[in-house]
């Protein structure tokens, strides 16, 4: 597996996270390039979040009170032991599920009370995700599996008419993720950590403001894992891509500016 | 673009495209479940062309034959004044009328001697015809062996030229008449001696050649295309040949008088139907053969009751001067024509009172515009039935309980088939639900990537959509093939299975008809991809449902 990753960034590779006119579903304008240091409001906040799932006659409290913020272009890992509900919290941030109580909200709006429709446009067009076993569709190609946000939220037509342009960003993105020689391969054809970096180009194409990773490194060997991790690293330090990362990993959690542990469904306090 | 096609456009994301044709090309158990869709359109289509030519040639026929109304008398002595009726229709249908003739219609029996001394007879429906006006109301000249008689119908009989082109057709006309007659003399100058050995000939021809018979020398020259059927027999030394002296003797005492020379003089002419003369079989070598018993030229003896109230048989001796072949064995096993005037003379139908001569019923050809139901009652009202005693029916009114029957099969079959096509869609729906829990984490995948659950529904949707295309094309396709090369087809399955899918001696059709029909390809077509898109509504649904953290988890 390539290593070799970008260490300068092209211009058009800026576009993953250049300013752009999207607003929220509520109309609020994103913003960006806000350094953890700065006191401005949180980019992501949630407040007494709680979650419990029900199995038969038992209800079993996962997130009991989590409090938490997220400012612009931090990259924050949550770190705990299995059955934290560390992976359930990210769940909720990612508005893929609804929480029991509390609330979060995403640069001031609330979020977890949305309608369907809008948090399908949120997860689509502001946030991306990367998963522990990738969940690349076996399906497409990488170049395809890249695409696919792309596709979810254009119409064939006007997808068409653009599809050159959709594709050189696609391409770029595999450079930087350095998958650019597997464009035309099936998933199945990769090894876990292409699988990962494809993911992770696939994550970026709608040039999210946050980056959702849920054990990007849980399935990887330590060498590949490292190499995820460098590019994680690497499109917060040089894209200022606001990311938060699940691990149960300490040596992992170590790479992120910030660290949040979990124990028991609430954030242990340092 | 306006507002609304850039909206349809806009629906139609690229992903639901691009996923239900990749799952298209490689789900091939998919492909499987569509293979009974394909087969069920496939037979829906065959069924129907065939069941369409059949029905149609049957129409085609029978209305051909049986003319559109009908009024019968069922009085012994007949419909007086046929010609005030006639000039009463003409005068309540006006237009809607373009041809009538009378008839002259009687149950009869047909006796046919055969070559081996024994006669055979057979029930007749015996018809006397007006040779001017008969053709004009029912399609009756097309089915005529000679092609003369296609043209201008004569009940004198031809010398030859009997359907030529027809394979094994025997010798026929004038020509086979003097020969037979000839033959028949000059074996009624022999002796009579050897009456037991002839017997036993008769009963096993083939065992033992007769020896001590001889031909007589000046038997007439066979007429070269003689090889078939009643005279070949007849010439075959060791058949009975001087058995027809008993059967002409016969023949002789109850039509012929002294002065009657069969040689150049005919009896009354009649158009036998075919299969009353014929028998048809297959030969060892599959090829079909008919086997004449009498054949134009030849004389037959017909009795039927005469026209008063006291019903006496009447015998009288004609000669068939034609064949009749419409292909409906129904009518070709049964009908007789004869000259109407000649018919009426021979069962004296006269008026008592007037002295005019009387028929058994009128027969009217419609303008193609009229509607047969509505003339059919217009004459009801005019001839009510308390008072003439008519029986006024339409083509469509006598054959009602047979069209019915093959209406119904047809509507049994359709719908026999298409509950198959509703079967396959079952299979269709057990097959998706798998696919649907196959691509389970796919599904929550997409919907972590924003796809929304209407976009993860219309995915399978579309699929069904198009494996409903794919099926029900391919289905298509391959029943258009199968109905153009159907007889082909029937062939090369005779040949595989040794059985006899089509008999032509049951249909007396040499191919096998079929129509199709555009209209009802279209619908079968559109009902099997509707059957599939509905087959897959149900596992969409739950695809849609799929909750996307579980969907992701799901191992």
């Amino acid at each position: 597996m390539s290593s070799a990753l970008p260490t300068s960034i092209k211009p058009e590779s800026r576009r993953i996270h250049s300013v752009d006119d999207r607003t929220l579903p509520s109309g609020k304008t994103g913003q960006h390039h806000v350094s953890p240091a700065d006191q401005s409001p949180a980019l992501l906040e949630c407040r007494q979040l709680m979650k419990s799932y029900v199995k038969g006659s038992v209800t079993i409290p996962v997130l009991r009170g989590i409090d938490f913020s997220l400012t612009a272009g931090e990259f924050v890992s949550i770190i705990g032991q299995s059955g934290s509900g560390k992976s359930t919290l990210l769940h909720l941030l990612a508005t893929l599920d609804a929480p029991d109580a509390g609330e979060i909200t995403f640069e001031g709006n609330r979020i977890d009370n949305l309608p369907s429709s809008s948090r399908d446009i949120l997860r689509n067009r502001y946030f991306g995700m990367i998963f522990q076993f990738y969940h690349l569709l076996p399906e497409l190609t990488v170049l395809e599996n890249v695409l696919t946000p792309i596709m979810i939220s254009r119409g064939a037509v006007s997808y068409l008419l653009n599809r050159r342009k959709h594709q050189n960003h696609a391409k770029d993105l595999l450079e930087l993720v350095g998958l650019s020689h597997r464009l035309t391969h099936k998933p199945r054809e990769l090894s876990g950590g292409e699988m990962q970096r494809a993911a992770i180009a696939r994550s970026l194409i709608a040039e999210p403001q946050l980056l959702l990773a849920d054990e990007p490194t849980g399935n990887l060997d330590r060498s590949n894992g490292l190499d995820i991790m460098k590019i994680l690293r690497t499109l917060n330090a040089q894209h200022n891509l606001t990311i938060v990362m699940v691990t149960h990993d300490n040596s992992i959690a170590q790479e992120a500016d910030r660290t949040v542990r979990l124990v028991e469904g609430l954030v242990e306090k340092v | 673009m306006d507002g609304r096609r850039l909206f349809l456009a806009e629906g139609m994301a690229m992903y639901k495209l691009l996923l239900s044709w990749r799952y298209l090309r490689t789900r091939y158990i998919a492909l499987a479940s569509i293979m009974s869709v394909t087969l069920g359109v496939a037979t829906l289509i065959v069924v129907n062309s065939v069941m369409s030519g059949f029905t149609h040639e049957m129409h085609k026929r029978m209305h051909g034959i049986l003319s559109d109304i009908v009024i019968e008398c069922y009085e012994p002595s007949g419909m007086p004044e046929p010609a005030w009726h006639m000039q009463e229709i003409q005068r309540v249908l006006g237009d809607d009328v373009v041809a009538m003739t009378p008839v002259v219609h009687v149950p009869a029996m047909v006796n046919i001697r055969l070559s081996n001394g024994r006669s055979m007879t057979k029930w007749i429906n015996f018809l006397g015809i007006d040779p001017a006006t008969y053709g004009e109301v029912c399609d009756f000249s097309p089915y005529l062996i000679h092609p003369q008689n296609q043209n201008n119908l004569s009940f004198a009989l031809r010398e030859d030229g009997y359907d030529e082109e027809r394979v094994n057709f025997p010798t026929s006309g004038w020509q086979h008449r003097r020969w037979r007659v000839g033959l028949e003399r000059s074996l009624s100058q022999r002796p009579s001696n050897d009456n037991a050995q002839i017997d036993s000939a008769i009963i096993q021809p083939a065992a033992e050649p007769l020896e001590t018979f001889e031909l007589p020398d000046d038997i007439p020259e066979l007429p070269s295309k003689l090889d078939s059927g009643v005279t070949q027999t007849s010439l075959d030394k060791t058949s009975p040949d001087n058995s027809l002296q008993e059967t002409d003797s016969v023949y002789s005492q109850t039509t012929h008088s002294d002065v009657f020379d069969p040689m150049d003089e005919q009896h009354t002419g009649v158009i036998l139907g075919m299969a009353i003369c014929t028998s048809r079989h297959k030969t060892a070598d599959g090829e079909v053969r008919d086997h004449f018993f009498c054949q134009p030229g030849d004389d037959v003896q017909i009795q039927f009751p005469n026209a008063g109230q006291e019903v006496k048989a009447i015998f009288e001796s004609f000669t068939v001067v034609d064949l009749y072949e419409s292909k409906m064995s129904e009518y070709d096993s049964t009908f007789a024509f004869v000259p109407l005037s000649k018919l009426q003379e021979m069962r004296n139908m006269f008026h008592p009172e007037t002295g005019s001569r009387t028929v058994s019923s009128l027969q009217l050809r419609l303008n193609p515009t009229a509607d047969l139901e509505t003339v059919r009652d217009r004459l009801r009202a005019h001839f009510p039935v308390e008072t003439f005693g008519y029986s006024i029916q339409s083509w469509r009114d006598m054959q009602g309980p047979l069209l019915a029957a093959v209406q119904m099969e047809t509507t049994i079959l359709n719908i026999l088939l298409f509950l198959i096509i509703a079967v396959a869609g079952f299979g269709i729906l057990a097959t998706f639900f798998m696919i649907v829990v196959e691509k389970t984490r796919d599904i929550g995948v997409l919907k972590s990537l924003g796809a929304p659950s209407r976009g993860v529904m219309s995915i399978f949707l579309s699929y069904g959509f198009s494996l409903g295309i794919v099926g029900s094309g391919v289905g298509m396709v391959l029943g258009l093939i199968f109905v153009k090369y159907l007889n082909e087809i029937a062939g090369f399955v005779e040949i595989l299975t040794g059985q006899e899918v089509f008999d032509p001696t049951i249909y007396y059709f040499e191919t096998i008809p079929t129509i199709t029909n555009p209209l009802t390809v279209v619908w079968v077509t559109i009902g099997a991809v509707s059957i599939a898109v509905l087959a897959s509504i149900l596992p969409a649904i739950r695809a849609a449902r799929l909750h996307p953290v579980e969907a992701l988890r799901y191992e």
